[in-house]
């Protein structure tokens, strides 16, 4: 079976030069995608470098059991929570999370129905990051809610003793449901892009146990011709369906705070503003995952200069439209005339959150505008260095909405200040122990890239005409 | 003419090329073979049409899975709000439609993505622990880089010899028995 196992080109010198167009490394056949993808899963020994970077994820999970646990003990109270503002950092938690995990749900599917072909070597692996984003995100509301517990009888209708029905009413509940149905179709997206991918391992794993476990998960999958018909009819209208639904959810978060009457909050431009900066987040981890992966796993022939090139344009762009919603909404303020709205923008850039809001500025919206220059995109290292600081800004943009309108309403009575304690950044950064950790684990045992759709890329899959 | 053995599941030729297999898939085709079918590392939509398989049904059965999670969530909240729990906020009709409308729509989207992996799985006869084509050793290519034709026993044409000169005929790397 191993048969024409010819070491691929290697090209992890200077990846920049290789190919500034190319979207899969020249030279490249079914074999050598099949070989060197699934290599990286099959292959027995565990590189020592992930091993060291999953003991520090699994540390940072431990943290987060740990911050749970005495949640669970003590109560909300352990949090920096209280009146006035009692959506701290659960809330932006939650919103940053299911932000990032737009990306995926973009790149995997309205990506595949604008026919940008380049997204074929980095949906599977940012599918992956929207599946273990959406989890953490999932976290924060059911942490917050105190005793989990106990929550479910008003989260998600079903007969319950007390006969109490959830408030159909309230966008909180809407968010269960976008939330939930998000989570449950990037689950079904994700797996269905596996099956046949799960095949090839089951059909070249050396070891019983994964011939068995992906033999179990590959269901029979056989490559039949009318399987795939119906396979890719599947796929392309899941794709249909994901595209409205991602769209849906930053919208339905953003209704948790439109519906609101408070000033900075009840806002008609939300919607479309949380949905930009959510991409925008998104693309941001996902080229904060990339670069380093495909150094590390010497991806450089899959994941070229072009993809994150791409991704830094997408970056640049809904970090303009951020950027344009961060205007509109100062502009819309002053132009109310209502002394609490006008008093949002001010209080902002002026008050105890001052430092907090300008350094989101200075992240969202000054530093990315290097993108501009192709030397930047270009530039692995600078392209890393400034998704991580558009990781950060979007962090405190949502740190500001939730914090700044809840600390400033309506009575100067109910003012006050809010800070995140211990436990609060134990929570938070335990939950990015808990993403890593996940995705160590994905690029140890599933395939990163897909290699079935990476085959059909390549030219001689292209069928001639002989007749 | 011998009859074939009931214990033949097919005959089943190799291929290197997609072409050559779709090329092979048209010849088979067209020389009459129904009971038959092509495997590939990827998707390939010409070979669909040269095996002359019908379409799928899929995209109705996510309509109605749509229908089903969009009559459902609305109704479930209906019921809900109205009849089991009928609660008073802030004055606004107990059967207040536009509150309704982003559950209903996650409700849709909801039926029709497992109507769309459920359906694609049913129909495809998935998940299936048995297919006599992995009795071949060298069928585990057809998830790398080899491509696969099988003309099955029950086809009303087939004859071991006659269906195996035809098979070789078509230049394959090779001709192969698949057992039942």
């Amino acid at each position: 079976m191993n048969e024409g196992l010819e070491p691929v080109a290697d090209s992890n010198g200077g990846a920049m030069e290789v190919a500034t167009r190319d979207v899969i490394a020249p030279g490249h056949t079914f074999s050598t995608v099949t070989d060197k993808i699934s290599s990286i899963v099959l292959a027995r020994r565990t590189p020592p470098g992930w091993w060291f970077g999953f003991a520090a994820a699994f540390l940072l999970t431990n943290l987060l059991m740990l911050a749970v646990a005495y949640l669970v003990l003590k109560g909300t109270g352990i949090w920096g929570v209280n009146v006035p503002v009692g959506w701290g950092f659960a809330i932006v938690n939650f919103v940053w999370w299911i932000g990032i995990g737009h990306a995926g749900t973009l790149i995997s599917a309205i990506l595949l129905l604008l026919k940008q072909s380049w997204r074929t070597s980095i949906n599977r692996f940012a599918e992956a990051m929207t599946l273990f984003a959406v989890a953490c995100a999932g976290l924060f509301p059911i942490l917050h809610t105190g005793r989990p517990w106990l929550a479910i009888y008003w989260l998600f209708p079903y007969p319950n003793t007390m006969g109490i029905w959830p408030q159909f009413r309230s966008p909180l509940i809407w968010d269960v449901f976008a939330v939930s149905t998000y989570a449950t179709v990037s689950l079904l997206f994700w797996f269905v892009g596996l099956i046949p991918d799960l095949a090839t391992l089951r059909d070249r794993s050396q070891s019983r146990v994964g011939r068995v476990v992906y033999g179990m998960l590959a269901m029979g999958w056989r490559g039949s011709s009318m399987h795939w018909h119906r396979y890719e009819t599947a796929y392309l209208l899941l794709a249909g369906i994901a595209t409205p639904l991602v769209v849906s959810v930053h919208t339905v978060v953003s209704f948790d705070f439109a519906i609101a009457i408070l000033p900075g909050w009840h806002t008609t431009i939300f919607p479309p503003y949380f949905v930009a900066g959510a991409i925008y987040s998104g693309f941001a981890m996902v080229l904060t995952l990339a670069i380093p992966i495909r150094a590390i796993y010497g991806l450089e022939d899959f994941i070229t200069s072009r993809h994150l090139q791409n991704m830094a344009k997408v970056m640049l762009v809904t970090g303009l439209v951020v950027a344009y919603g961060y205007l509109t909404e100062a502009f819309i303020a002053w132009y109310s005339a209502d002394p609490f709205e006008s008093y949002v923008p001010f209080n902002r850039g002026t008050g105890f959150y001052a430092s907090q809001y300008w350094s989101l500025i200075a992240c969202n919206i000054v530093v990315p505008q290097l993108l501009w220059f192709k030397k930047v995109r270009t530039s692995t290292r600078a392209l890393f260095t400034i998704a991580i600081i558009v990781n950060i800004g979007m962090w405190l943009e949502r740190y500001i909405i939730v914090v700044t309108s809840l600390h400033r309403d309506f009575l100067p009575s109910s003012w006050g200040n809010y800070a995140g304690t211990f436990w609060d950044w134990s929570t938070f950064v335990g939950t990015l122990g808990l993403f890593l950790a996940l995705l160590f684990l994905f690029v140890r045992f599933l395939p990163m890239i897909s290699i079935a759709e990476m085959r059909a890329m390549l030219p001689e899959a292209k069928v001639e005409g002989r007749e | 003419m011998t009859p074939a053995r009931s214990s033949l599941y097919g005959l089943m030729a190799e291929f290197e090329h997609p072409s050559d297999l779709v090329e092979a898939a048209r010849a088979a085709s067209s020389q009459g073979y129904r009971c038959l079918d092509a495997y590939s590392p990827f998707p390939i939509e010409e070979l669909h049409e040269a095996l002359g398989s019908p379409h799928t049904r899929l995209p109705l059965v996510v309509l109605l899975g749509g229908l089903v999670g969009c009559l459902g969530g609305y109704f479930l909240q209906y019921w809900v709000s109205v009849i089991a729990y009928p609660i008073n906020v802030g004055g606004k009709p107990l059967h207040s439609w536009p509150a309704f409308i982003p559950v209903t729509f996650e409700c849709t989207i909801l039926g029709a993505a497992l109507a769309a992996v459920l359906g694609m799985l049913a129909l495809n006869g998935l998940p299936q622990p048995y297919h006599p084509v992995f009795n071949v050793p060298r069928f585990a290519l057809a998830s790398r880089d080899r491509f696969f034709l099988v003309i099955e026993a029950v086809d009303p044409r087939f004859d071991l010899e006659q269906t195996t000169g035809f098979l070789q005929s078509l230049h394959p790397r090779e001709v192969m028995t698949v057992d039942d």
